[in-house]
């Protein structure tokens, strides 16, 4: 990778950490809110796999934030940069479609774990936890991170205006994150949605990364890290194969 | 010697739109050259093509030798661009957004690259601006960017889309003046500008584009030397005969006659002194590059 890759990653970390409050701050302080709220209602009446309910939380909040942070990043940079026609300048130099891509997902993944680790540190405040396999948690982390810049790129790619972006963000992106565990054990679930959860590539990313702090889970991690390097692996073969391309940015 | 810009063939369409159709170009190393065109003639699509922004629909572009898809890093690096809409990064300072611009280019931070930065700065102007954020910028600032940014990679050819669009006169003249500096220290430079009167005075070689072709493409000297139509403006003692001939017209006591061979002014004058007329004042109005476009681009019409 040449020096446009570092300056490109250099950049796309830099216009997200300048706006902090806007992209860090906030999300931690909404995954808070969450945390405050359902604990206050739930804590006392359930518990999850032996959990109790604040903690069982905890991670699901934290995984979440970082999907929708990371995909957040690089679909709103593509698509401010392609409204504004500031994009031409990251087009004209000779970077190339790998290290295009490579910069603006590494740059998710950043934000992610910044997110991540900053709803942790808040929660751990008010919750104990524990790490039952640190290595599952960072592999987990990346990768559900690493698939949703890849998307957040797709997206950034795909659509034309804010609103189509917006749709795509609020008719995809939160169901999924929002249907996968997060607040739940799918345990709990009718056998129809038990099911149709399993169809949700999210639903692993999640119960993997908790299966890091318990050790204990839904599915197997191994099933679950395998179910995120595919949908990895493929969300990154469809950005780079646009990128190639040119679509929508080099028509 | 290479091209500095070669251009075969190109074609490309946008849905009904035939954008550019055909065109070959070839533009030398160290040549002033404009691209003339009505709105929608395809200059645009031009540079953006040259530039990998659009992708041709066939035909082959070289910048320098590198063929613009095939060796596109190579290409990319020999070409400077500064883009005809005022576009800018807002969360960025000026020499933050200069600095990032090398470093797409792969140029490594240090003392050459930051001299280089120093004096692209200090050429337009921009010094005071430096640690400004782009966002508090006047319009005539962001293009001052703009072609600062093109130029960070030390780039041959450098080509600038419509660069005084906006941009008042005290700027206008002071950018000319930068870029014909870079030209006589050796840059090929091509713009494309409405305003034809620059381009008269900068340009050694045009081409005018109309609905995606070349229609002409000559040294500026040649195009001026067009038979082009002219004014002949007279005022005489008294009226004129009633046999002069189609087409004279009155403006403030002128008589003014539309003609394109000097041969057509003797008959008339002559016609004018057989009527026992005296000519008291003559004007033959000299044909600028506005003519000459007019002219070109009524042909194109038939």
């Amino acid at each position: 990778m040449g020096g446009g890759f570092a300056t490109l990653l250099y950049k796309e970390v830099l216009r997200f950490w300048k706006v902090g409050a806007q992209t860090v701050a906030a999300p931690v302080l909404t995954a808070l809110l969450y945390m405050l709220i359902f604990s206050h209602v739930l804590e006392d009446h359930i518990k999850v796999h032996d959990i109790p309910y604040t903690a069982f939380l905890v991670p699901g909040l934290v995984m979440m934030s970082m999907l929708q942070n990371a995909f957040a990043n690089s679909s709103s940079s593509l698509i401010q940069a392609r409204v504004m026609g500031s994009i031409v300048f990251i087009l004209l130099p000779p970077i190339s479609p790998r290290e295009f891509f490579a910069a603006h997902v590494l740059a998710s993944v950043i934000r992610g774990l910044v997110v991540g680790a900053g709803v942790l540190l808040a929660t751990l405040w008010f919750v104990p936890l524990t790490f039952a396999e640190p290595l599952w948690i960072l592999a987990f982390a990346l990768t559900g991170a690493g698939i949703m810049g890849g998307l957040g790129m797709i997206a950034g790619m795909w659509a034309d205006k804010f609103d189509q972006l917006a749709a795509f963000q609020n008719f995809l992106i939160m169901p999924l994150t929002f249907l996968s565990g997060v607040f739940y054990s799918i345990a709990s679930l009718p056998t129809f949605w038990q099911q149709v959860s399993y169809w949700n590539p999210v639903f692993y990313m999640i119960d993997g990364f908790r299966y890091g702090f318990f050790g204990v889970s839904d599915s197997s991690p191994w099933l679950s890290f395998a179910v995120a390097l595919g949908c990895l692996l493929i969300v990154s073969g469809i950005t780079l194969n646009l990128l190639e391309r040119g679509y929508k940015l080099r028509d | 010697m290479t091209a500095a810009i070669r251009i075969e063939q190109v074609s490309k369409r946008f849905g009904a739109t035939q954008a550019l159709d055909r065109v070959d170009l070839e533009i030398g190393q160290g040549e002033f050259f404009g691209l003339l065109g009505p709105n929608g003639a395809g200059k645009t699509t031009l540079i953006s093509a040259l530039a990998g922004l659009v992708k041709a629909d066939s035909g082959r572009l070289a910048v320098m030798g590198c063929d613009v898809q095939n060796d596109y890093g190579a290409a990319r690096r020999q070409l400077g661009v500064v883009p005809q809409e005022l576009v800018f990064d807002p969360f960025f300072t000026v020499r933050e957004t200069l600095q990032m611009q090398a470093g797409y280019f792969g140029i490594a931070r240090g003392q050459a690259r930051d001299a280089w930065i120093d004096e692209i700065l200090d050429n337009l102007d921009l010094t005071s601006k430096a640690n400004a954020n782009m966002r508090t910028l006047s319009g005539g600032m962001k293009r001052r960017v703009l072609v600062a940014q093109a130029l960070v990679h030390r780039p041959p050819v450098i080509v600038l889309d419509e660069p005084t669009a906006g941009v008042d006169v005290g700027l206008r003249q002071a950018l000319w003046r930068f870029i014909r500096r870079l030209n006589e220290e050796g840059h090929t430079i091509v713009l494309t500008t409405h305003y034809l009167e620059e381009a008269e005075s900068m340009c050694t070689r045009i081409a005018m584009l109309k609905a995606g072709r070349i229609v002409a493409l000559d040294t500026t000297r040649n195009l001026l030397s067009r038979p082009a139509v002219r004014m002949l403006r007279v005022r005489t003692d008294a009226c004129l005969p009633a046999d002069l001939g189609a087409g004279p017209m009155q403006e403030d006591g002128w008589w003014i006659f539309r003609f394109e061979n000097f041969s057509e002014i003797e008959t008339r004058l002559a016609r004018i002194r057989a009527a026992g007329c005296t000519i008291v004042d003559l004007e033959i109005g000299k044909p600028d590059l506005e003519d000459v476009f007019l002219k070109v681009m009524q042909e194109q019409e038939h």
